[in-house]
């Protein structure tokens, strides 16, 4: 399944400017500007607190920060219902898996694709026609997103009895059903082993060669977040302290004592 | 070895997804079919029929009714006896303002009208979860049962207070045996289930599931939770209304608002937790379990006493077991009867090995 | 419209809304202990008034029987813990909250097959006819002690909750079972602990109200009535139990006699729960109630 992303339309796929976003006395976001490339994969790092998830909810839409702009293809986003985020694009995993624990691996990614269904009640109560055919088709799309993460062994166990490496797979796998232009992935390799990890690296870079997805992750694994991104964003207390290429940033003075917690 | 599955490879996604996969469901289900169709009808009695299977039958559609609110979609609700009341009702008052008008055309109009009240009494469940919901649900019991109670424009004024349902014919074919009625009951039941079971296997019961079980991630992923919500409130409903016409013209023969009070919403909602939350069969077992229970203390009673137990007595003592039952469920198996049913078929695949 | 009248109804309706806070007490304090919404309270209400009035017109003693039904629901509360909670213990609450609907039906039917379902004259010595006069407006005596003694227990259990050992802990216990546990807080013994308190409670208001309406069957249906005096109390909150209770004991007497006429009458049946509703939908954890917080 090769996406033809509009890849040379919007070479900005957002652009966020002066965002500051608090909770009531809270300040978690400080004056940050963040520009994410269409195509590229930009990793969020810092300590813990720095506002990472913070940044993320920020991007899909479902925080409105109280100051600065956020753009989306160009054009400033206003206020948006979070069930219209994943049409416009933008996809995610969570942190602590947020799977269907009543459905099997098949269900949760087919149910990613109920936006690119069309509903008809009553031709889904006699299973007949449109409806039958569209289950079929979205099942062949579905197969290609389990082909392509490896999972066909596991595809009709419920969810609830994988494995946590395997769970976290099913969980981009739902997110891949989308079809999303960006992706979101917040601590993707968290609590994984090595083997699990390399997995994972390698699905990630896939996505992003094979469907041109623009991938934006929170990781703490420093060797991950250098291996696989083009781009790297390092926040520290809600401030933006340095954005770069993997090479630039692990240099750099700020970024360092922000993490050994020097000054 | 009877239920193995082994050399039944789908060589398509359309056979892998048909409505029963494995063969040997598919024997079960024609043997059940033909056996609800043609050999009941042939051999069982007007007792059996009348005070069993019909209302075996309609309350299993109430549960089918409250399952999908509720075993599918996760919003609970202690008011499923107030939307078959609105059924009822409806489905009357349409028949006597407009006599012309065809009985089943009644009974989709009941369920249309319950479905709409549903779908209004629904509208906390967008802000609101889980317990709270059942609390809301349970102010629309109340409410309900005490507008059809207290205004007589519903009961078409009558002063009798026993309203006479209003009798059924089908293309100058006169219901009114168990036998006729039995098979209207069954054929709209099946049907309905039909529906149901497609529904539970398509992009809308999907979204249920999904509301069900991570509001959150569904919303995530791009399922408007107010839509989903709605209507669901708005199947289930409409499933208890038809239920509530059914029970009111053909089991009770009265329409009147005692029938469909608070207790009757708990002993649909035991229905679906002894049968099985989220699913189809469940909404059956529960309900013959609920059904058939009573009969069975009271001749176990009576054989173990010797005398008959005074109906007080067997009333206390079917609280308490069905009290009990729905607890050991719960701690034993949430999934009810249903899951127990799939583990047994487990069992079944590797009859006569072990494991 | 009379001012002693109205006067009269708006006294009645807060004397009797004490009388629902009273049911509604074991209500929050299970749910503040354990986050369980306890289902079977009215029929615990009923079981303990039951057995205390049964004992009384055996010829026992009052306070022998009073110790032997507290006694009895020191061990219903243990069988509860040991049968019902314990294996449920890591379920979500909605299976807990269903559990305890179960619960209700088998206590009710345990309680009337033990007993019986005859109405029971339970006679506390306080005459239920006097009345006292302020103005032109009649307040009942009975309604009086009643409130008193409700008032009384409240106040004992609000600074049971904030001041004592046990309090806090029953605190840490309904915010988070696993963290409970991980600091050493014993689970099970605290579980017991509430609900024999609960079951405690369910006496008093049993008695109470066995008194007012005699005991019989119709009494725990009064526990539906609760539910309502929760939302709008906060389910966590002792004095929300109390303002929530006299919210629904005035809002539902006041509706009665003056917006009942226009349709029919009977209103109290359903105007608590539409109140309930109206609160939910603005302030969902009720006046004084805590938020809930969800996260992912």
């Amino acid at each position: 399944m090769k996406k033809q992303n509009e890849k040379n339309k919007y070479s900005q796929l957002m652009d966020i400017k002066n965002v500051n976003l608090s909770f009531g006395g809270l300040k978690a976001l400080i004056d940050v500007d963040l520009q994410i490339n269409t195509g590229e994969i930009l990793a969020i790092i810092g300590p813990n607190g720095a506002g990472k998830s913070s940044m993320l909810n920020v991007i899909s839409g479902i925080y409105i920060p109280q100051k600065g702009i956020v753009k989306w293809k160009g054009q400033i986003r206003k206020k948006i219902a979070p069930h219209n985020i994943a049409r416009m694009g933008i996809a995610r995993t969570f942190q602590n898996i947020a799977l269907f624990r009543g459905m099997s691996a098949l269900d949760n990614i087919l149910t990613g694709r109920n936006i690119l269904m069309k509903r008809n009640m009553f031709l889904e109560m006699l299973y007949l026609g449109p409806s039958k055919n569209q289950e079929i088709e979205h099942r062949k799309k579905v197969e290609e997103i389990i082909d392509f993460l490896e999972i066909q062994s596991i595809r009709k166990t419920p969810v609830s009895r994988l494995p946590y490496g395997l769970q976290k797979r099913v969980e981009l796998g739902r997110a891949l059903a989308l079809e999303p232009e960006l992706l979101l992935l917040d601590e993707p390799m968290a609590g994984m082993n090595v083997e699990e990890k390399e997995d994972m690296c390698r699905f990630v870079l896939d996505v992003n060669e094979q469907f041109g997805t623009t991938i934006v992750l929170i990781e703490h694994d420093m060797g991950v977040v250098m291996d696989i991104s083009d781009r790297v964003a390092v926040l520290d207390y809600g401030i933006k302290i340095a954005d770069g290429t993997p090479d630039e940033v692990r240099s750099e003075q700020k970024v360092i004592d922000a993490y050994l917690g020097a000054g | 070895m009877i239920y193995r599955e082994a050399g039944q490879f789908k060589t398509t996604y359309k056979s892998d997804q048909a409505i029963l996969p494995i063969f040997q469901d598919r024997i079960a289900m024609v043997l059940m079919l033909l056996f609800a169709f043609i050999i009941i009808p042939i051999f069982a009695n007007d007792y059996w029929l009348g005070s069993i299977l019909i209302p075996f039958l309609a309350l299993s559609l109430a549960a089918l009714g409250l399952n999908v609110l509720t075993g599918y979609a996760g919003q609970i609700s202690l008011g499923s006896a107030a939307f078959m009341a609105v059924g009822a009702f409806a489905a009357f008052n349409l028949q006597v303002r407009v006599p012309e008008v065809p009985f089943l055309i009644a009974f989709l109009w009941g369920g249309s009208c319950s479905a709409a009240v549903g779908i209004i009494f629904g509208l906390p469940s967008l802000r609101i979860k889980g317990f709270y919901l059942a609390v809301a649900t349970l102010a629309a019991q109340f409410f309900i049962e005490w507008l059809f109670t207290h205004f007589d424009w519903f009961t078409n004024y009558s002063t009798s207070g026993v309203i006479t349902a209003p009798p059924m014919q089908l293309f100058g074919f006169a219901i009114d045996n168990p036998l006729n009625k039995y098979f209207l009951v069954l054929s709209i039941v099946a049907l309905c289930a039909f529906g149901v079971r497609n529904l539970a296997r398509s992009e809308i019961g999907r979204a249920f599931m999904a509301v069900r079980d991570m509001d959150i991630a569904a919303e995530a992923i791009g399922i408007n939770l107010m839509k989903t919500k709605l209507l669901a409130f708005g199947i289930s409903s409409f499933l208890c209304g038809l239920a509530g016409a059914l029970w009111a013209y053909v089991v009770l023969g009265t329409v009147e608002p005692q029938a469909f009070d608070i207790a009757r919403s708990f002993e649909i909602l035991f229905m679906i937790v002894i049968g099985g939350l989220g699913s189809v069969s469940g909404a059956f077992l529960g309900a013959g379990f609920m059904i058939l229970l009573p009969i069975l203390l009271n001749n176990i009673g009576s054989v173990i006493t010797g005398a008959a137990i005074s109906t007080e007595t067997i009333a206390h003592i079917e609280y308490m077991v069905f009290g009990a039952f729905i607890i050991f469920f719960l701690i034993v198996e949430p999934n009810g009867l249903a899951r127990l049913w799939q583990l047994g078929k487990e069992k079944l695949r590797l009859w006569p090995f072990p494991y | 419209m009379d001012f002693w009248f109205f006067i009269e109804v708006f006294v009645g309706g807060l004397l009797s809304g004490v009388m629902y806070s009273l049911v509604a007490l074991g209500f929050v304090l299970i749910f503040k202990a354990s986050g369980i919404f306890n289902f079977a309270q009215g029929a615990m209400v009923l079981f303990a008034a039951l057995t205390f009035v049964r004992l009384l017109e055996m010829g026992l003693p009052v306070l022998l029987v009073l110790a032997i039904t507290m006694g009895v629901m020191v061990l219903l509360a243990i069988a509860i813990e040991k049968v019902v909670l314990r294996p449920l213990v890591n379920q979500d609450l909605i299976i807990l909250f269903m559990a305890t609907i179960g619960l209700n039906y088998f206590i009710e039917g345990m309680a009337q097959l033990v007993w019986d379902s005859n109405v029971h004259v339970l006679d506390l010595g306080i005459d239920e006819y006097v009345a006292f006069e302020i103005g032109d407006a009649f307040i009942n005596k009975f309604d009086v002690w009643a409130a008193l003694i409700a008032g009384g227990l409240v106040l004992i259990l609000s600074l049971f909750f904030r001041y004592t050992v046990i309090g806090r802990a029953l605190r840490a216990v309904a915010d988070d079972h696993q963290a409970a546990l991980s600091v050493g807080i014993p689970l099970r013994t605290i579980w017991i602990y509430v609900w024999t308190t609960a079951g405690l409670v369910a006496l008093v208001a049993g008695i109470v109200w066995g008194s007012k309406l005699g005991v019989q069957f119709a009494i725990s249906a009064v526990a539906l009535k609760a539910i309502p005096v929760l939302i709008i109390g906060g389910f966590t909150s002792v004095p929300g139990a109390i303002i929530g209770g006299l919210i629904v004991g005035c809002g539902e007497k006041l509706a009665e006699v003056y917006l009942g006429g226009f349709v029919g009458g009977a209103i109290e049946n359903w105007f608590p729960y539409m109140l309930a509703l109206i609160v939910l939908m603005i302030r969902p954890e009720g006046l004084f109630g805590e938020k809930i917080i969800e996260r992912v």
